[in-house]
């Protein structure tokens, strides 16, 4: 019985699935139900990974890796969806995905990314990206009635359908030079396969068509779309969430190959799709007036620097990537937070006009937005900065100081864009009338996020010891 | 209670004021007044006591406190204090309760915000001032940034989101840069160290011994993000448009103390930590430094703006400061520090006038004013008084800096021409012309604009504001040993540093 005491996350969690399937179906007040059901679910599942995240085993045949840092993914995934529920509570009446299978669909994501994480056979990767992702299309367009949900759904289904392809041809590739898709036996014969260019292409394969879901160019075009068409709290999930289990898979695939030689071979690939993101998305997200938009292109930006990570391929970038994960997600989930808090009816009060002096009407509100832009441009004390700091710590530790500075100036180009909602929100005079819906729960996942992004931004130390303690 | 911790206690009562702050009631103005002068108040107290707990002979750094803060990466909590930052310490708890005083009246809206961040950036300058350890320097040079970002955005004048903006971007270009040169000699350090430092002290053993091509690029990296803050020719630009948008506190406290964080930065990071690079640039950055002198002065001289005649002055004044720096000589750095304590009380005062009589009239612009000496005399001598210290007239504080730097730079060895003094000497002629013209013009010949009828002369709150800095002003002209002598052993060390390793080279 003991043996199976880890992996208790993934029972706990597909059982909870189940159970609220049945409850969906026989209560007549599902969504509360379920929305609480989900919270403890959520909560017990994070914090039992967390409890034991020093205890690392496998199971199936070495098919699924549970503990160290893969339990902090899943605690990530499980608290982020934690939070996303409280703030959905009472935007989703708001909103009109007033579902309760908004909940149930929300937990098999999370079962998904938890097996992405956990991989460690290239088709228990493929098998958490396709629950994850499929969940993910439903979630987008959970509200039929709304026509750019409907869009929204299906671009993300087209495209991640294409992307899903990349993936699938890289796995058929790599299986075809290593005749195995287990990864520990490929990492120990990445040796001979390092000068096989079957081997090569197929994991740019892979990385390409994981870019989708880690919102990184090349296929970065869905974002802004379906960030905007979806729910906030939804498209808040798929840009911390979402991109990090993305990051999670990538880096237990791509992790030891880099970490154990080998990383020179696909580091120009990496700084180059690092460059592009970060320059592109923080370039076009200056030109953007819908704030839920400009959030969509600081995520492509911030896929560029975690990618800034990957390209510098040591444990410093690796350890970097996990903790400007836990940043970035914490950060950008309370920024979504708070503008699912404002967004008003049918869509209304998403434009930087209606958040202009917000200070003045919503001051707690503001203040908190205004810590969390500051975040995420990157200036401390905020969590943010060490996110960024860690991960240039590694690029030039890998002589990639180039690249650091590339991401010096495009942080630069993004302190712009962030401030200017702090700009509009203290600097400028009220300009449309605004109704804040009171949520009391959206606040306190708010708070919550707050709170974090200002505790890991004074103690980072602990965390990142964490991380690197398992690397090594 | 023991002097090391009084240091950390110190850095933190202001931000520690600003959060108790948020509690207290919106509506009850006087209280947050009356409370964040008590928590700035407290603080210059205790910098008091750690001036007479100062032992000026000794050369290393005191009331030093550390704490292991992410040990992962080697980065310390790690505060001290020597005869320099002592020195920009006191100005700093000196002139932010002023600040407070004289902002009682002209900030109406948001008087809770606006104490908070005034709080707020007391406790990063001090932290720009007394940190040893490079990453917690950053942290808090850019925490600066954010509440001076508010002041200028929320309480300033017409053109007030531009300016903030403007100021935020310009800081933000160079720290940026100063920060993968932080890590990158961070990483350097670990080849020889055999782990991550950001510790100063260590940094300073290693810093010469960097290859001079490479200790070129990072003396340019730290370079262009101090001499933006300072700010030095051609990249001031910012300066003026600040100055002009912010309110009177905000103005006086960039003035009087966040230009200094950039020239201390100059004298604390690039000259120790590459010295070959330093003496390398050291005829460049002097020559920018009086264009600087020059240019700031010219164009002060054709402003119609009180506020941005200052400002323009301020780009001056700050040449010296650098001039005396890049000179590397004891006299000079001596006189560069004293000269920053001077800019910022006198420079302080003048912007405090500026204020005070902008907040009656509603007006800066000269052309506006003429004849006030008869409605307003005490504000006419005190202007005369400040503008005098300002131009640098012997027997006031301006003088002795000047006089220093100017000395210092005529004897360098490493700019070895007199025509540097030449030049920068005409910088104190303009200074002359620019303020003794704009004096004429506000203070003297006949009343002709008929709002001036009915102006009220400076109230006993005014003069409580400036009587501490007349006596500053009056004390640093006629005996400026009890100032100097507080930082000889520090600047002589720096410039020790500068040469030590030249000289090793050649022996």
């Amino acid at each position: 019985m003991r043996e199976f005491y880890n992996l208790i996350p993934f029972v706990l969690l597909s059982a909870g699935i189940l159970l609220s399937v049945i409850v969906e179906i026989y209560s007549k007040n599902s969504k509360r139900i379920l929305a609480w059901i989900s919270i403890l679910l959520f909560l017990s599942v994070g914090f039992h990974a967390l409890a034991n995240v020093e205890e690392t085993q496998l199971y199936f045949n070495n098919m699924l890796e549970v503990g160290g840092n893969i339990n902090i993914f899943i605690f990530l995934f499980n608290f982020a969806a934690a939070l996303v529920v409280l703030m959905a509570m009472d935007y989703s009446s708001k909103y009109g995905n007033d579902f309760g299978e908004f909940y149930i669909i929300l937990q098999s994501s999370v079962l998904g990314m938890m097996l992405m994480a956990g991989a460690k056979d290239l088709f228990v990767i493929f098998l958490g990206l396709e629950i994850m992702s499929v969940s993910f299309y439903a979630l987008a367009g959970l509200n039929r009635s709304r026509l750019k949900a409907n869009e929204a759904s299906l671009k993300y289904f087209l495209l991640g359908a294409f992307a899903t392809g990349f993936i699938v041809y890289g796995i058929a590739l790599i299986f075809g030079s290593a005749n195995t898709t287990s990864i520990p036996q490929i990492v120990g014969k990445l040796g001979e396969l390092s000068h096989s260019l079957l081997f090569i292409a197929g994991v740019l394969l892979f990385l390409i068509g994981f870019s989708f879901k880690m919102a990184a160019f090349p296929f970065h075009m869905w974002v802004p779309d379906v960030y905007e068409g979806s729910a906030t709290t939804v498209a808040g999930f798929f840009s911390t969430a979402g991109k990090t289990a993305a990051f999670s898979a990538v880096i237990i695939t791509l992790g030891p190959i880099f970490l154990y030689g080998n990383a020179n071979i696909f580091e120009p690939y990496l700084a180059v799709l690092a460059v592009a993101s970060m320059l592109y998305g923080s370039i076009v997200a200056i030109a953007q007036n819908n704030i839920k938009r400009m959030l969509a292109y600081s995520s492509i930006a911030h896929a560029g620097y975690l990618m800034i990570g990957l390209a510098s391929g040591n444990f410093e970038g690796i350890a970097g990537i996990i903790f400007y994960l836990i940043a970035y997600t914490f950060m950008n989930l309370g920024a979504f937070g708070i503008v699912a808090l404002i967004e008003g009816k049918d869509e209304t009060n998403l434009t930087f006009e209606s958040y202009a002096g917000l200070s003045k009407r919503q001051p707690f509100l503001a203040a908190m937005l205004a810590i969390f832009m500051f975040s995420l441009a990157g200036i401390p004390p905020f969590a943010g900065f060490f996110g960024k700091y860690y991960i240039f710590i590694a690029a030039i530790k890998s002589d990639l100081t180039w690249l650091a500075i590339l991401g010096v100036i495009s942080s630069l180009i993004g302190v712009y864009f962030y401030l200017r909602v702090i700009v509009i929100m203290y600097f400028k005079e009220p300009e449309v009338d605004l109704t804040v819906t009171k949520s009391n729960y959206g606040l306190l996942s708010v708070v919550i996020s707050v709170i974090l992004v200002i505790i890991i931004g004074i103690a980072p130390g602990s965390i990142i010891n964490l991380i690197s303690s398992f690397l090594k | 209670m023991e002097s090391n911790t009084i240091l950390t206690i110190l850095l933190f009562i202001p931000i520690l004021g600003a959060v108790l702050l948020l509690f207290i009631n919106k509506k009850n103005q006087n209280l947050i007044k009356y409370f964040g002068l008590a928590v700035s108040v407290i603080a210059f107290i205790l910098s008091v006591i750690l001036y007479f707990n100062f032992n000026i002979e000794n050369s290393e750094f005191q009331f030093v406190y550390k704490f292991n803060w992410i040990s992962n990466l080697n980065i310390s909590f790690f505060v001290g204090l020597d005869g320099m930052s002592l020195l920009l310490l006191l100005l700093t708890t000196f002139i932010t309760p002023l600040t407070l005083i004289s902002s009682w009246s002209s900030i109406k809206k948001n008087v809770k915000e606006f104490t908070f961040f005034m709080l707020l950036l007391e406790t990063g300058i001090i932290g720009v001032f007394i940190s040893l350890d490079l990453f917690l320097f950053y942290i808090f040079w850019e925490i600066v940034l954010i509440p001076m970002y508010f002041i200028i955005g929320i309480w300033g004048g017409k053109r007030r989101i531009y300016a903030s903006v403007k100021f935020f971007i310009f800081t933000m270009v160079g720290s940026l840069l100063m920060l993968v040169a932080i890590i990158w000699l961070a990483i350097y350090a670990s080849s020889s160290l055999g782990h991550l430092s950001t510790d100063i002290t260590e940094l300073y053993k290693i810093g010469p011994t960097i290859p001079r091509s490479i200790q070129i690029y990072m003396f340019l990296a730290f370079a262009l993000s101090f001499a933006i803050k300072v700010p030095l020719f051609p990249l001031h630009t910012w300066l003026p448009d600040a100055h002009t948008e912010a309110p009177t506190a905000g103005s006086v406290v960039l003035a009087a103390v966040l230009l200094k964080m950039g020239t201390y930065g100059l004298i604390r990071f690039n000259l120790p930590l590459f010295p070959q690079a330093s003496i390398y640039f050291a005829p460049f950055i002097s020559v920018l430094a009086i264009i600087g002198i020059i240019y700031g002065a010219l164009v002060a001289m054709v402003q119609t703006d009180m506020k941005r005649l200052v400002a323009y002055s301020s780009v001056a004044h700050m040449g010296f400061v650098v001039l005396g720096i890049f000179a590397l000589t004891a006299e000079s750095l001596q006189g560069s520090i004293i000269q920053m304590v001077n800019h910022g009380i006198s420079t302080g005062a003048l912007f405090l006038l500026v204020g005070f009589i902008y907040e009656r009239t509603h007006t800066r612009e000269i052309s506006e004013y003429g004849g006030i000496a008869k409605l307003v005399p005490i504000f006419a001598f005190a202007l005369l008084f400040v503008s005098l210290s300002s131009i640098g007239l012997p027997g006031l504080n301006g003088f002795v800096g000047e006089f220093l730097i100017l000395l210092g730079s005529f004897k360098s060895p490493v700019l070895n021409s007199w025509l540097y003094t030449v030049f920068a000497t005409s910088g104190v002629i303009f200074a002359a012309i620019y303020l003794l013209w704009m004096y004429q013009r506000v203070v003297f010949g006949k009343v002709t604009n008929p709002k001036l009828e009915g102006l009220k002369d400076l109230n006993l709150r005014e003069i409580f504001v400036l009587a501490p800095i007349f006596i500053f002003i009056v004390w640093i002209g006629i005996y400026p040993n009890t100032f100097l002598k507080v930082s000889q052993k520090s600047t002589d060390k720096v410039i020790e540093q500068v040469f030590q390793h030249q000289n090793a080279t050649i022996k």
